[in-house]
């Protein structure tokens, strides 16, 4: 009898050799209390939070914190159900709402996940004769949507106009189309350039959908993400997005001025078969997604944070994913595994906690530090996350 | 030259810089397994295959595409 867990053991043998030389494991740690969205304890050891994506630090907030304890009350602590059943309460429909005012679009959608969103709509609306043209360092959520469907897949190189526009050219015109981009990449935190990516879609006559996950409360002049700052989120089909992050929760939605949108609600299987957020997860979401649209001051703080950071670590000697910064996540490339996991450990000795990203999340087969910055880091903490980056750098060699 | 020897000439020679193990290439080398490319390497060199020859190659066609014979094969068709 063959062990069906045998191809694993390439994985199980290089996390082996990674632990055995003493290295802590960098994907198990436990936060033993949270204080606030910048400050957990970790190890019995206060640690500055730099790899939450808890961008716009809703989590701890009074008026979303109230929501969610308010909606348990009244309608208790799950529902048991699906959303064409018996799961869609009065706090669904307002979370749907508010995404809309949001958005400023016609119809939301919400999701149980920010994974779930992507593999439902893109396996769902692209079929078996229809083409999906996407980046290649698209997030896994968007392969995994590809693999759920069976549509003809067309992957073109990152972030490059001229590639995304030859394959456009060279398919059947008359073919349904489905171009699926990013606002903000999460591996090295660099933005798609959408204005001519989106015009170049439509030229072609396909639907675009762009996830803006990590721009979603922080990117545009109303938070709407990367499509609205290059002023081309008119021209956009589907925009996926997360509770996890900005909103400071979790689910995932997809707003649509489409006219036949709502008829995916009971096409779309990710969305069907699958109980639906408890009432206290919309409640909080909602009240989340309404203040993020009313925080021009906290987007200001934490462009400023992004950018000291950024200057800071490179004036430190490190390699960072983008010449400059342009979201909330900075990304520090590291030589290798072994010296990133050294280094991720280092910085936790200091207290302070980031994102250690490998293979095959990372492009080009990179170990990244990945940073991303809060709008409710004080100057002071980022001042302090650059002495730690210092010494943590200079103890492991990193820097000189 | 016919067509097909055009075609596995040409594919030859967009190999040959990624061909990093020196390996003796003919149309049964099997690209995973005798050339040890990784995912990037082949997304990289399908790319430069579609812009050489002004075709499409689906990653639902190069999960049938194990061999450089099998790519001339499926060159050959998509170009009929």
């Amino acid at each position: 009898m063959s062990d069906l867990f045998s191809k694993f053991d390439p994985i199980i043998e290089l996390r082996e050799t990674l632990l055995e030389s003493g290295q802590t494991d960098p994907f198990n740690l436990v936060m033993e209390r949270v204080e606030s969205p910048t400050v957990a304890i970790c190890n019995g050891k206060r640690t500055i939070l730099l790899g939450t994506y808890n961008y716009m630090g809703m989590t701890f907030d009074p008026d979303v914190v109230a929501a969610g304890k308010q909606a348990l009350d009244d309608y208790g602590s799950g529902t048991t159900g699906s959303r064409v059943l018996n799961g869609t309460y009065a706090g669904h429909k307002a979370c749907e709402e508010a995404l809309k005012d949001f958005y400023g679009m016609d119809h939301a959608m919400v999701f149980s996940t920010g994974y779930q969103a992507n593999l439902g709509i893109i396996s769902t609306i692209a079929g078996k004769d229809d083409y999906i043209i996407l980046d290649i360092d698209s997030h896994a959520s968007i392969y995994d949507g590809c693999a759920l469907g069976n549509a003809q897949i067309v992957p073109f190189r990152h972030n490059d106009i001229e590639a995304l526009d030859k394959r456009l050219k060279r398919l059947p015109p008359e073919a349904g189309k489905l171009v699926v981009l990013e606002g903000v990449y999460s591996m090295l935190g660099d933005i798609a350039p959408l204005k001519e990516m989106v015009a170049v879609s439509k030229g072609a006559g396909a639907m675009v959908l762009v996830d803006e996950a990590h721009s979603m409360g922080f990117i545009g002049e109303h938070g709407r993400g990367v499509a609205e700052a290059q002023g081309v989120l008119d021209d956009v089909d589907f925009v996926i997005g997360t509770f996890s992050k900005s909103v400071g929760t979790v689910g995932g939605f997809c707003v649509s001025n489409h006219p036949k949108f709502e008829i995916l609600r009971l096409v779309c299987r990710p969305y069907v078969f699958t109980a639906s957020l408890p009432p206290s997860v919309v409640a909080t979401a909602a009240t989340s997604i309404r203040k993020l649209m009313d925080s021009a001051d906290k987007r200001a703080h934490l462009w400023e944070n992004s950018k000291r950071l950024h200057a800071g670590l490179r004036q430190l000697g490190f390699t960072l994913g983008t010449d400059e910064p342009q979201s909330a996540i900075i990304a520090v490339i590291m030589p290798d595994l072994e010296k990133g996991a050294a280094m991720w450990e280092a910085l936790l000795n200091e207290g302070l906690y980031v994102n250690l990203a490998r293979p095959p999340a990372t492009p080009a087969g990179m170990t990244l530090l990945r940073c991303s910055l809060c709008a409710l880091h004080s100057e002071e903490q980022v001042g302090e996350i650059l002495g730690m980056f210092a010494a943590a750098g200079r103890a492991t060699g990193c820097i000189s | 030259m016919s067509d097909r020897s055009q075609t596995l000439a040409k594919v030859l020679e967009l190999i040959a810089p990624l061909n990093k193990k020196g390996v003796d290439v003919s149309e049964a080398t099997r690209f995973a397994q005798d050339l040890e490319w990784d995912s990037l390497t082949v997304l990289d060199f399908v790319a430069t295959i579609e812009d050489e020859f002004d075709v499409i190659i689906t990653m639902n066609m190069q999960a049938e595409i194990e061999t450089v014979g099998q790519l001339i094969d499926a060159l050959g068709k998509l170009q009929a």
